[in-house]
């Protein structure tokens, strides 16, 4: 049964390549991805059920030992950022189907967007179950890979642009992990992490806090921690809504997910509590000043993105039950909510022809039932009572309050400062594009700053590509297709649910992150294996 | 351990010369770097797998055998970059083919604020000779344009309020 955490990785690429193989067939396409999805969604929830009551299960794929082979494990942790990561994945691939004609008509080949979309959620999901340090790469590279295809989809000025930023980043981060990697090879002889675990207690204090570094700033740049954020807002908002939308919820979501795993495995203990505590202060509270200071939708969403990275890590930098718990819950929480609101920002685009908020508005009483989907997603971020984001949020804060000294009390302070203006940022996109009528003038008047002569690159800065300029011409009111509705829908309850069931959720955090600290269930799991 | 200064040297000229270009602004010598900086963390890898030894093939003989480990990651590597290459090659041909040049321009956050000083005259910040100049990336007569729409619109808004 245990061989069962194969699946996610295996799975999708065989789905890609059989999807490469229909090429022609849309609708063979969009079969297999759907099936290959939602059999890793199954797969992911039995995962998480065994591993929750059986401990972490673990593979050792062709029979060879932890030493020298790769294994997969799913843990408390993996099995449920696998499940949501998933699921979310599935809900946007739904989507997609409903804006496919938009976005990927004429100008771009509808065969590679499904393929790519599959390989990308192998590697999200390898990088999840990985069990050593080099696969985790390896799962890197692939969901990497696959992101630069769908970041520069369809090959427009605006996404070039946008994506050469983001492609040379990846590669540096890349090159950095692959030096952390060759230097913890050169110091402990092994880079699996259960191995890792135990012998990286015996290296020199100085040499195991470089590897640590090392390895933290690698991560911290997949996961957009402030000073190493600022090239996320600038290359999301580009890219079609699906493709920002599981940008935004995983990929950053992965490197955070790698941060937690070496700081509980490798390093334990909290030798870089200040660093990291610091690092998500100034995230939280830099990254939502970027959102207030913005006029478009996506570059709101994108930087709130950045800003809310700062609570997950607010919550590793104690190390303490308390802390992992409130930040595996956080994650959670955040891949579900924030996806659903690009999800959203991509059906005002859809419907409008814009996300720019000079010239939105009057949404409430044009699209009810769009600015109730809106309004309850982003309540849920801004973190009111009785959502998700408030419990995660008031986890994180008692989890600071017991830590108790000035620097965690500070960061709670940051915490609570960075959600009002989260509030703030959020209540600006709710007023001008939902509440206050169309400005008649809008057009000539409050754009002035950039409606004369394109910024190079960019027709126009509200992620502006030659097809949404062409959108405005045609059509202002575009009825959005039930197609795109339902799975917005669904990830709205989706959000919900994790607010009713938010108990049960807990419970299972709580276990993760005991599990997170002990160690132990996770190193035997993975070296009791050996032939 | 004893360590192969060649081996040392070959990564510290690789990496720098790979650094040194990942810098630049044309993304065709970023990638030159970058497959550069590539091969000398390849070659890091050597260095960590310690001493060379006889080929790591089992029952060859008796004297230790080379680690094979570091190996076989170096060619998962050489593959990565090797795949990641061809497609920023590609993504360098296409900016070529949109605009020209295969520079890596600025963000959009970065146009936003000289767009922003250009409308702002009196502000005491602002510096009109600097905002003249032409950029890196040869977008001089965008740029030049751009500082006279930017008086234009300034006006314009002065007159707008004027009338308000």
């Amino acid at each position: 049964m245990t061989q069962i955490v194969v699946l996610p990785v295996l799975l999708p690429l065989l789905g890609a390549g059989l999807c490469l193989v229909f090429g022609r067939s849309a609708s063979a396409q969009r079969l297999i991805s759907v099936l290959v999805l939602g059999t890793v969604v199954v797969t992911a929830a039995t995962l998480l059920v065994r591993a929750d009551r059986y401990g972490p299960q673990s593979v050792s794929i062709g029979g060879w030992g932890p030493d020298i082979g790769i294994s997969l494990v799913a843990d408390r942790l993996s099995a449920l950022m696998l499940l949501v990561s998933t699921f979310v994945t599935l809900c946007v691939l739904l989507y997609s189907f409903g804006q496919g004609i938009v976005e990927y008509g004429r100008e771009t080949p509808l065969s590679v967007f499904h393929p790519t979309f599959l390989v990308l959620s192998a590697g999200v999901s390898n990088a999840f179950l990985s069990a050593d340090l080099f696969n985790l790469f390896v799962g890197f590279e692939v969901l990497l890979a696959a992101s630069y295809v769908l970041i520069t989809l369809g090959g427009t000025e605006a996404r070039i642009r946008a994506g050469t930023i983001y492609v040379i980043v990846s590669l540096i981060s890349s090159t950095i992990f692959l030096i952390a990697l060759a230097c913890v090879y050169a110091a402990t002889g092994t880079v699996n992490f259960a191995e890792l675990a135990v012998r990286v207690g015996d290296l020199p204090p100085g040499v195991a806090q470089m590897l640590q570094l090392l390895l933290l700033t690698t991560f911290c740049i997949k996961a957009a921690v402030f000073p190493l954020s600022a090239w996320l807002p600038d290359s999301y908002p580009t890219a079609p809504a699906p493709v920002t939308a599981v940008f935004a919820g995983l990929l950053t979501k992965v490197g955070i997910y790698a941060i937690v795993r070496t700081q509980t495995l490798l390093f334990p203990g909290d030798n870089l509590r200040g660093l990291l505590l610091w690092a998500s202060i100034l995230t939280m509270v830099i990254g939502i000043l970027g959102a207030v200071a913005q006029s478009d939708v996506k570059r709101i969403l994108s930087f709130t993105l950045v800003s809310h990275i700062g609570f997950m890590l607010f919550g590793i930098a104690y190390a303490t039950q308390l802390g992992l718990s409130g930040a595996i819950f956080y994650i959670a929480h955040h891949i579900t909510v924030q996806t659903v609101l690009f999800l959203i920002a991509g059906l005002i685009e859809y419907r409008t022809g814009t996300t720019n908020l000079s010239r939105l508005g009057g949404l409430a009483r044009s699209a009810p039932v769009l600015s109730v989907l809106f309004f309850v997603p982003a309540m849920n971020l801004a973190g009111i009572p009785p959502f998700s984001g408030f419990l995660g949020k008031v986890a994180l804060g008692q989890a600071g309050i017991a830590a108790g000294d000035w620097l965690a009390i500070t960061a709670v302070a940051a915490s609570i400062l960075t959600s009002l203006l989260t509030l703030y940022a959020i209540a600006k996109v709710w007023n001008r594009a939902f509440w206050q009528p169309v400005d008649p003038d809008a057009e000539h008047d409050d754009d002035d700053e950039w409606s004369h002569g394109p910024l190079h690159g960019h027709q126009q800065v509200s992620t502006g590509t030659q097809v949404m300029t062409m959108w405005e011409k045609v059509a202002t009111t575009q009825r959005i297709p039930l197609a795109m509705g339902l799975p917005t829908v669904l990830l709205v309850a989706f959000s919900v649910a994790l607010t009713v069931f938010a108990g049960p959720l807990f419970e299972i955090t709580d276990r993760a992150g005991a599990e997170l600290l002990q160690r132990t269930p996770y190193i035997e799991a993975v070296l009791g294996d050996r032939p | 351990m004893s360590t192969n200064v060649v081996l040392v040297v070959a990564i510290v000229v690789l990496v720098a010369c790979g650094t040194t270009l990942v810098l630049e602004r044309s993304l065709t010598r970023i990638l030159v770097g970058f497959v550069m900086l590539g091969n000398g963390v390849n070659l890091v890898f050597l260095v960590a797998s310690g001493p060379a030894g006889r080929a790591p093939i089992i029952g060859t003989g008796d004297e230790p055998m080379t680690d094979p480990l570091p190996q076989a990651m170096v060619l998962t590597a050489i593959v990565i970059t090797l795949g990641v290459t061809a497609f920023g090659l590609a993504l360098a041909y296409r900016a070529w083919q949109l605009t020209g040049h295969d520079d890596v321009q600025d963000d959009v956050e970065d146009d936003l604020v000289i767009r922003r000083a250009d409308l702002d005259r009196p502000s005491a910040s602002f510096d009109d000779v600097t905002a003249g100049m032409p950029d890196e990336e040869g977008e001089d007569e965008q740029s030049a344009s751009g500082d006279n729409t930017g008086t234009d619109a300034a006006d314009r808004i002065a007159a707008e309020r004027g009338e308000a």
